[in-house]
């Protein structure tokens, strides 16, 4: 009995694994109707192979078990059947073609991304997304809400750990959105498994892709393509509002722009531009030069006492405006608000001991951002 | 003819042993001396990338960051492809061919010794600096094993340099070692050795040769234009000097999938030798096996951009890959149908031999069918860069390549050392094998149509479960390999004699020369009937 004793912990596994979560073991049929054609496509060919499997292992167990030397059998000396091996050359030709048939049909809808009626451009960045809805003025990015205490096991982990944004993308239900695809420096994709949507995001290139969402809710995706550090730190998440809250959503959307507009012109305190810088630096700049303002090695140069961050203030403003080409260092001057820039500067030249006691304000960003 | 020849040899021909020491190694140019150290140095690659694949699965054990950083776990992840398809599993086919091709075709040697040792030797050179890359400052290449531009050029770390170097060094040893393999089976057959007598396994190497000439030249083209977008100011896949990144995808997969199929045409020969000799039968539509691997080689050269259909190709190019990926099914089916109509009606023993051949037939069977559901296009835009695609090409590699290596090592080891292996411990190191793979890599199929993406350190908490279920699975497989390891030394270093033929069923002139081999195989070429 007591030898036994070891069997205890793996029956508590056992045992406990019906009560733990999730166990999905396939494809969920998704919310659109390309979803369910490319779930049904799965499933076919999924039983196909079943099919198959079922008839060949079965002769091969069947074999196995009969015709096994133990039990006193002789081994025939046939090797060759022109007509068998025919045959079992023209069936499985013939199954390719009829699943080719359904397959090429639902390619040739999923390829049809005319008369959209809402274009959104979708540009990936090192590891966030760009969402541009052409034609309306709103631009903003989404980054990974996550905290960092979360990912390092110190708090515990939330529903939907990793896969929870700062911005959603937000489409309206029963419209066709359009989205043009590109990236601004490595290569990225983008997915979203229920609208079974999973296009690259290449440097140079513009992809097209399409959904029409049905039913209003949130959708959750990721980044499917190795983009660098925080690859899998990217997710893609989609909101999808009743036409009439996306259109109250689109007109909040571009007044707080224009109150962000706004803000440019006031005077800021150092205080209080450290206090954003802080926000700032952390979702935008954190993931490579690090919160510590460390740097990583060899990849990402520290800012603590770098020579750009405690000198010059206009070669700081400079760098961070248009990056460095050729580099992981993105131009930022296309991505944040004169504020957002101004806050971040001042805040690295006073962070971590760079006590520079500098304070930039978003006129003079406005100024060298012409 | 046959049985008694290898023991005239000693008195007729002044039989020239191996030389002492360490010389031996460094200087030799006799194909059993080489086919040992490629398989030994193969052996030590597939521990070494196995430890990083246990500590990939040890990080994703469970949700949130434990043991690595994502820059590290990179590097693992890159790391550990690497290794295994260029360090693992290339260079255990070129021992096994070197080993065993002029034994079977009835030749002395590999028809160019001194280049043999030379492609050999470059690879631990090779390796040593990819593997050196772990130590320097921005750590080593970690853009994955397919290094993707421009994550592997403009955004690589400087380490990229020596990976290329390495590359193109691991090129020139395989265009060597294929070379050597093409002209010794076209050359150097034993009289009344025809073509379509050949073993399988030689007929499976010497297209699996070709396929290397071919395309090892497109990789060396390609890790070079990296090379000059680099350093020297090109932008072949650098979009901001006019360049095109998904030219570099097509670039690599056209030698990519080629290589897939360079890593298993030689496994398909070692079963086609071993399941006829376990079922004591011929094997069944030998014609059919040389036609279906050619048209596979063929094929493969048609395939590439299955690789790519999310990259937004135009839609008359996803149809023609779709078709001919599905295409490949057919030859493929014909080779499973061919080994499961030898089995059929024969008189079946289970040695540990037959156990690895059999088991790669069922699992690379598996890999078979997630392979014909990726091709499906629209299907794959579900399944692409998902755990899906990891479990269908572990499926493939490891109960596929790996498990034929295996079975090749306990198949010819006897021959090999003139020992009979212990059958106890090749049947306990099979079944951990065979539990420990399947419980790694069958819950990556779950997690991926759930929509695990692959290449992420952490994850998301639905796919918890089966990700812990797959890190048991792999420290279960991966420490069932010392077994592997202690089996192969047992069997040197003693055991029961084995006979000449070693196993009942054999068949083939190696199994006419003593065991062990003596150190030149035929020195006067057997006849053939
Ligand atoms: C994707 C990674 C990445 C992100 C995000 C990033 N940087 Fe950088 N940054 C770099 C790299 C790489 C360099 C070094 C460029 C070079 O080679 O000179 C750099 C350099 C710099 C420098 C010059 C440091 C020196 O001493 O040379 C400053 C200042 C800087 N970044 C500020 C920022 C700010 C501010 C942000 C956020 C708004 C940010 N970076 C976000 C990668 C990044
Ligand atoms: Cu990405």
């Amino acid at each position: 009995m007591t030898k036994r004793i070891w069997l205890l912990p793996w029956i508590g596994f056992l045992v406990s694994l019906p009560a733990a979560a999730a166990w999905q073991v396939n494809l969920s049929p998704g919310h659109t109707a390309i979803a369910r054609d490319i779930h049904d496509l799965h499933m076919i060919i999924f039983w196909v192979c079943v099919a198959i499997g079922v008839v060949v292992f079965g002769v091969m167990f069947w074999s196995i078990l009969h015709h096994r030397k133990s039990k006193g059998a002789e081994a025939h000396h046939f090797h060759e059947n022109t007509v068998v091996e025919i045959l079992w050359t023209l069936i499985p030709f013939g199954i390719l073609i009829a699943m080719a048939v359904p397959a090429t049909a639902t390619l040739i809808r999923m390829y049809d991304s005319t008369e959209a009626d809402l274009d959104v451009q979708i540009t990936g960045y090192q590891w966030k997304w760009r969402y541009q809805y052409l034609g309306q003025d709103i631009d903003y990015f989404s980054v990974l809400s996550t905290p960092r205490e979360q990912i390092n096991n110190e708090e515990e982990k939330g529903e939907h750990y990793l896969l929870e944004v700062d911005n959603p993308l937000v489409l309206p239900a029963g419209k066709k959105v359009r989205f043009l695809l590109t990236s601004n420096d490595v290569i990225h994709s983008w997915w979203v498994p229920s609208f079974a949507v999973k296009k690259d995001a290449i440097p140079g290139f513009v992809n097209e892709a399409w959904v029409i969402p049905e039913e209003p809710g949130i959708y959750r995706g990721q980044c499917t393509e190795l983009c660098g550090k925080d690859h899998g730190f990217m997710p893609v998440v989609v909101e999808v509002k009743p036409q009439e809250e996306f259109d109250q959503w689109l007109a909040d959307a571009k007044a707080a722009a224009a109150e962000q507009a706004a803000s440019a012109e006031q005077e800021w305190t150092l205080e209080q531009l450290m206090q954003r810088g802080e926000q700032v630096y952390n979702t935008s700049c954190a993931a490579c030069h690090q919160a510590s303002g460390q740097g990583v090695p060899g990849a990402f140069p520290a800012l603590a006492g770098s020579p750009i961050t405690t000198g010059d203030i206009d070669a700081h403003i400079d760098i961070v405006l248009h990056g460095k080409a050729g580099t992981a260092m993105q131009a930022f001057g296309s991505q944040l608000n004169a504020v957002d820039l101004a806050a971040v500067i001042t805040f690295e030249r006073n962070a971590w001991g760079n006590d520079t006691g500098d304070s930039v304000s978003p006129q003079q960003i406005a100024e060298r951002n012409q | 003819m046959e049985t008694t020849l290898g023991q005239n040899l000693g008195d007729t021909h002044h039989d020239h042993g191996p030389a002492s020491g360490i010389g031996r190694w460094l200087f030799t140019t006799n194909h059993k001396d080489i086919g040992t150290l490629y398989l030994w140095f193969s052996l030590l690659m597939f521990l070494t990338g196995g430890t990083m694949a246990l500590l990939i699965r040890a990080e994703l054990f469970q949700p949130g960051l434990q043991l690595v950083q994502p820059e590290f776990f990179n590097q693992m992840t890159t790391m550990h492809g690497l290794i295994m398809v260029f360090g693992a599993v290339m260079p255990a086919f070129v021992g096994l061919a070197n080993w065993l091709v002029p034994m079977m075709i009835g030749a002395p040697d590999m028809a160019l010794p001194r280049m043999n040792n030379w492609s050999f030797w470059i690879l631990p050179f090779a390796f040593a600096m990819m593997i050196s890359t772990l130590f320097m400052e921005g750590g080593a290449p970690n853009f994955g094993w397919t290094f993707y531009a421009p994550l592997s050029t403009t955004y690589a770390p400087p380490s990229v340099t020596f990976f290329i170097f390495a590359v193109h060094m691991m090129g020139i040893s395989s265009i060597m070692g294929a070379i050597n393999v093409i002209a010794t089976i076209l050359n150097l057959r034993a009289p009344g050795m025809t073509m379509m007598k050949l073993p399988l396994f030689v007929w499976s190497w010497l297209i699996t040769a070709f396929l290397l000439i071919a395309v090892m030249p497109v990789l060396a083209g390609v890790v070079t234009m990296m090379l000059m977008d680099i350093h020297f100011g090109t932008s072949f896949f650098n979009a901001a000097g006019g360049g095109d990144p998904v030219l570099f995808q097509h670039v690599f997969w056209f030698f990519g999938h080629p290589e897939v199929y360079i890593m298993i045409l030689p496994a398909f020969g070692i079963i086609s030798e071993i399941i006829p000799t376990f079922a004591r039968k011929r094997l069944f539509g030998y014609a059919s096996m040389v036609y279906a691997i050619a048209s596979i080689a063929i094929l493969s050269f048609l395939v590439w951009a299955h690789h790519m259909f999310t990259v937004g190709l135009p839609l008359a190019g996803e149809l023609f890959f779709m078709f001919a990926t599905m295409l490949i099914a057919v030859p493929t089916g014909v080779k499973v149908f061919n080994w499961v109509a030898t089995m059929f009606r024969g008189s079946l023993t289970f040695e540990t031999p037959m156990l690895f051949a059999l088991a790669f037939v069922v699992l690379f069977t598996i890999g078979g069918f997630s392979g014909l559901m990726l091709a499906i296009a629209p299907a794959d835009f579900q399944y692409h860069d998902t755990y899906f695609v990891v479990a269908h090409f572990h499926y493939v590699l490891v109960p596929g390549a790996i498990f034929s290596i295996m079975a090749a090592t306990y198949f010819w080891l006897p021959k090999w050392t003139g020992h009979m292996i212990n059958e106890r411990m090749g049947k306990i190191h099979f079944w951990l094998s065979f539990v420990g793979v399947n419980i790694t890599f069958f819950p990556m199929h779950f997690v991926g149509l759930a929509g695990m993406p692959r290449r992420i350190p952490d994850y998301a908490l639905q796919f918890a479960d089966f990700n812990s279920v797959a890190s048991v699975g792999a420290f279960i497989f991966g420490f069932s390999q010392l077994l592997f390891l202690y089996n192969v030394i047992a069997c040197i270093r003693g055991g029961a004699r084995a006979t000449d033929r070693v196993w009942e069923g054999a068949h083939g002139l190696e199994w006419t020369l003593p065991s062990p081999a003596p150190y030149h195989s035929f020195s006067q070429p057997p006849v053939v009937k």
